[in-house]
């Protein structure tokens, strides 16, 4: 077993040269940050959600009405990550939570050493839930592990309803996926949110999808309902597991699966 | 463009498994599914890039894209399937397990080992 990174090392080689066989995921490192993210997450019985979309599909404003009907409940943070400017961490702010802004500058996506330090700025002690709000992205994010309990995408309907089918790494993640923007529906008539739950579908992801709108206030209810639940679901397992790696059980899939 | 960010977590690994014993790194093979969320062709243009001052320099790389496999659990039967439709290849149902596809893997490094340098150097 090779120290570093816990993946399979076999030697062979001839007087002047060596080929390794490893057989470790590339991105060890980035599973390795993500992993002690889990473990501050879970002492603290903190639930993380990781909120993916493209960028303008609606997850601040999403945030701003879901911050609002949970503050009564549950002590929420949000961590934003965007390209440029902190003008949504203000927005959150406005509404009595504390946010934390990560630029990235010209990264496309968060990755699990960026969220370990932001946490160095949340009072998680004091907290219930902490909503990652990654950089609008619908390819490179998908790729990297944060140490989240639950991966939620967001697709609104003016995207078109075949965007699961193009964005298959991303959709297939989801445990949630939330059509946005659905006050729109009567000017957009050709997204069909059968036919985007059939894409979800197509990529063997049993994820329940849910249409609303946090503008208009459209069916957040079952948003509310499903965060509730899994917010209970994980907290049980925080409470009743000495093995704080719940959701990273299975090494090959670096997402946690739907438990 | 995250392609440059999962070369340099490479080259990292390279130096951690290779770094003591390897005087150049001549070759990689790593193993990249299509539900890896990784592009070959920008891994293999990004490569050159991060290996520039490091021990990986000048080596070349080499991508074994894999299939997507999936297995149905109603009927149990295999199947490549494409990456956007892991649905069952004989009942047509979308309950399936992915067994292949989603893998971003460092295969193999062949590397000069560093006695060779010694010799070389007193040459």
């Amino acid at each position: 077993m090779c120290e570093t990174c816990g993946c399979t090392v076999t030697q062979t080689g001839t007087e002047d040269a060596a080929t390794v066989e490893v057989m470790g995921r590339l991105l060890n490192a980035n599973d390795r940050v993500a992993a002690h993210n889990r473990d501050h997450f879970n002492s603290h019985r903190v639930v993380a959600f990781n909120l993916m979309s493209s960028p303008g599909a609606g997850k601040t404003a999403l945030l701003e009405a879901t911050i609002d009907a949970l503050k009564a409940d549950f002590r929420v943070a949000v961590i934003e990550g965007d390209l440029e400017t902190d003008n949504d961490a203000r927005r959150i702010r406005a509404h009595g939570v504390p946010a934390v802004q990560i630029t990235t500058g010209s990264a496309c996506h968060l990755d699990a050493r960026m969220i370990h330090d932001a946490l160095h700025d949340l009072p998680l002690s004091q907290l219930d839930i902490v909503f990652i709000e990654n950089v609008g992205n619908l390819v490179c994010p998908a790729s990297f592990d944060l140490g989240q309990h639950r991966n939620v995408v967001l697709l609104s309907m003016t995207e078109g309803d075949d965007k699961p089918a193009k964005y298959p790494v991303m959709f297939r993640a989801a445990d949630l996926v939330l059509l946005t923007k659905m006050d729109l529906s009567p000017v957009m008539d050709d997204f069909d949110p059968l036919r985007a739950e059939k894409a979800v579908r197509d990529l063997a992801n049993a994820a329940p999808v849910i249409p609303l709108s946090a503008r208009k206030a459209m069916n957040l209810e079952a948003w509310d309902a499903w965060l509730r639940a899994e917010v209970a679901r994980i907290r049980t397992l925080q409470d009743t597991t000495s093995e704080p790696h719940e959701a990273h059980h299975n090494g090959h899939h670096h997402h946690p699966a739907v438990a | 463009m995250h392609e440059l960010a999962i070369c340099q977590a490479l080259i990292a690994q390279i130096e951690d498994i290779a770094g003591q014993r390897a005087s150049r790194v001549r070759h990689v093979c790593l193993g990249v599914g299509p539900l890896s969320g990784v592009e070959p062709r920008l891994l293999e243009n990004a490569y050159p890039l991060v290996c520039a001052g490091t021990i990986a320099e000048g080596s070349q790389i080499e991508i074994e894209e894999t299939d997507v496999r999936v297995r149905c659990r109603v009927c149990g039967a295999e199947a490549i399937v494409a990456p956007n439709r892991l649905l069952c290849g004989t009942c047509g149902d979308w309950h399936t397990d992915l067994l292949a596809g989603d893998e971003l893997l460092l295969l193999r490094i062949e590397f000069e080992t560093r006695e060779d340098a010694v010799e070389a150097s007193h040459v």
